[in-house]
């Protein structure tokens, strides 16, 4: 096994020929084999190339809607720093952006990416960072580090914050077409009331959609047991024996809410919020809703020094505020509502981005062993037919 | 040079071969052994060892046959509903369009220049629960006043049928468009009716145009999986389905590989019985 074949070697062998080319090494390099490489590098440059989801930062458009005046923080940030950002919105699931990726990571080698998010709950962020495919942060160019709230600060997967930071969070519940029923509160409701048959929405994300089940159930989602597991799971081939659940959705349930075909749906807070449609209302579940939390990190191949200057840049509160009003999801900056307020007096209504104690006090996090599991991985997939 | 290939005369078909083999090569010989490698091996990503691990091919059959079935039942239909539908479109268009025929190919053609995903996205709002389609269907009581076409069976092989009808169409086009016309007026001249000459003439020289339509649709359809996932629900899974799942969203390597092989090897055989049935000299034209 040869698992570090290089880009210069692999060319040197097809220089070779074709048919000289070895196959059982190419085999090998292509396949198996971890090793992680220390690509990548100390450098400060003046391009930064950051992965993010769609809809996932402030823009021209939705700054006026936030009312918000200026620039977009990405041109502040250029303007400040001299430091131009390639912004690219190719992150459209977790799995995808994963698979693209992984295979130039287990070479060693960069994605010419310095920044890219992954979702805290879900199995990816904790296979970039088991493989050590993210470089360390530089914490001495972030000194508003000290900005980050206390309840981010030490995560399961990064415990001392040395190689994540939060991009945004936000909260899993239940969205409802009020054309077509009535609110729907509980999970119990959403999966069994014979009046929603076959126009209900569940993700195809085990984290987000058993979570809410298991606070259902009474149990605890942050401590997954195979006995709460098994319950959950029941409860989701059940619905889906019923024809209760129309489909498992990825982010695009929220047209079909819009449109009727589906009544009712386990929706992320933001969606809805971007949707901006009046019929379409959205709720916390009675008995509490799942919190997660997109977090940056650089990774291999990643200029360290310009990703830490941009990571600085959105821990100062003004910066999150407005990078908060404009996409409508949750910082982890201390302060941020007060500095929301201050750019616009009625920010604090916005409770989907600045979410009330009260509505906090509501949400759980996952249990990250959950998400390793292959076991649970494969009968999540079964009961979706694959 | 003009001297070494006169000398040489024997090389110049391999020479001319030889940008095509180097291509199968590369780009589909030395994948597929990748692949057929990924499929005997075992462990958890990103730690796959090589063990010839022949039980993923037995579990995926045990766990996963039901998928292939479906793939291969929705790929069937659809199949036979593209010959259905384009056979007598394209007849039309070869021998009563006139000056119009390459204006109605391209109609054909036309949704094509869009991108696969968006094509079928646009069938999320044909049939949509509230959409005109299923409206006009509840008012004529064809459904029920709950009833739907989306996320249901019809919806996925409606939606393979579509995606695929120009791979159908178009090859029978051509062979129609071959048949020269006075070999129908020899068959009038001989006393056949329309039916006669149609079946005896029409029909056996358009063969090899429907051999190749049922092949070009058929296989790609057997391992597509948008439809289902767009337009299906979880009762409508089919294996390509499966193979996305596995490998994006497990990491299951050596599983998606060997379902992927399956898949394929099932396809092989699927065409080898078709050969069988329909003579192999149409398979090759």
């Amino acid at each position: 096994m040869n698992p570090r074949l290089t880009r210069q070697q692999l060319l040197r062998r097809g220089a070779a020929g074709a048919t000289l080319l070895s196959l059982p090494s190419l085999l090998a390099a292509c396949g198996g084999g971890g090793g992680g490489g220390d690509a990548g590098g100390g450098e400060l440059k003046d391009v930064l190339n950051f992965s993010n989801w769609e809809l996932y930062i402030d823009t021209a458009q939705t700054r006026k809607a936030a009312g918000l005046t200026g620039p977009t923080t990405l041109e502040q940030f250029t303007t400040e720093s001299k430091i131009k950002v390639n912004y690219y919105e190719d992150v459209i699931s977790n799995s995808e952006y994963f698979a693209t990726v992984q295979g130039r990571l287990r070479q060693g080698q960069g994605v010419d990416r310095d920044i890219i998010v992954s979702t805290d709950n879900d199995r990816f962020l904790g296979e970039y960072l088991t493989n050590g495919w993210a470089l360390k942060l530089d914490k001495d160019l972030i000194p508003n580090i000290t900005n980050l709230i206390d309840a981010q600060a030490s995560p399961p997967f990064d415990p001392n914050r040395e190689y994540t930071l939060p991009w945004f969070s936000g909260m899993d519940g239940i969205a409802w077409n009020e054309e077509l029923t009535g609110p729907i509160t509980t999970v119990t409701q959403l999966l069994e009331d014979p009046k929603l048959n076959g126009k209900v929405g569940v993700w195809n994300s085990m984290g987000d959609t058993l979570g809410l089940v298991m606070l259902e159930n009474g149990d605890d989602p942050a401590k997954v047991t195979d006995e709460s597991f098994d319950r959950a799971l029941a409860v989701i081939q059940k619905a889906q024996d019923a024809g209760q659940i129309r489909r498992f959705y990825g982010n695009d349930y929220a047209q079909p809410l819009a449109t009727g075909d589906l009544a009712a749906s386990m929706a992320w807070s933001g969606d809805i919020l971007n949707l901006g449609d009046p019929k379409v209302k959205w709720g916390i579940a009675e008995k509490g809703g799942i919190i997660w939390t997109d977090n940056m990190l650089i990774p291999l191949g990643g200029s360290v020094p310009t990703a830490s200057t941009y990571m600085n840049f959105v821990y100062d509160p003004t910066i999150a505020a407005q990078l908060s009003l404009g996409a409508n999801y949750i910082s982890s900056t201390k302060g941020v509502k007060d500095e929301a307020s201050k750019l616009n007096p009625d920010a604090s209504a916005n409770t989907l981005a600045f979410p009330t104690d009260e509505m906090l006090s509501q949400m759980h996090q996952n249990d990250p062993a959950m998400f390793s599991n292959p076991d649970y991985e494969k009968r999540w997939l079964a009961v979706q037919g694959k | 040079m003009g001297s070494f290939f006169h000398r040489h005369k024997g090389v110049t078909p391999y020479l001319l071969l030889a940008p095509g083999i180097l291509w199968l090569a590369i780009f589909f010989l030395i994948p597929l052994a990748f692949l057929g490698y990924q499929s005997l091996q075992s462990g958890l990503f990103p730690d796959f060892q090589f063990t010839w691990e022949f039980s993923n091919f037995s579990n995926a059959i045990r766990d996963y046959h039901e998928q292939f079935a479906r793939s291969f039942v929705y790929a069937g239909i659809a199949t036979i509903a593209c010959l259905v539908l384009a056979y007598p479109l394209v007849y039309w268009i070869a021998f009563r369009a006139g000056p119009w025929r390459n204006l109605f190919l391209l109609f054909i053609v036309a949704p094509f220049f869009v991108t696969y995903l968006v094509r079928t996205l646009a069938w999320l709002n044909i049939l949509a629960d509230e959409g005109p389609v299923v409206g006009v269907l509840r008012d004529l009581h064809v459904l029920g006043p709950d009833g739907r076409l989306l996320a249901t069976t019809f919806a996925v092989v409606s939606g393979i049928t579509y995606n695929f009808f120009p791979f159908m169409a178009l090859p029978i086009y051509v062979s129609l468009e071959q048949i020269d016309p006075r070999l129908l007026e020899a068959a009038k001249d001989l006393y056949a009716s329309s039916t006669q000459a149609f079946l005896r003439v029409t029909l056996p020289l358009s063969a090899p145009g429907i051999v190749a339509g049922t092949l070009l649709t058929f296989i790609p359809a057997a391992g597509d999986f948008i439809n289902a996932a767009l337009l299906g629900t979880p009762s409508q899974a089919m294996i390509g389905n499966v193979i996305q799942a596995k490998f994006l969203e497990s990491l299951d390597y050596p599983s998606a590989a060997s379902l992927s092989f399956l898949l394929m090897g099932s396809i092989l055989v699927a065409l080898l019985i078709y050969a069988r049935i329909v003579g192999s000299e149409r398979l090759t034209g």
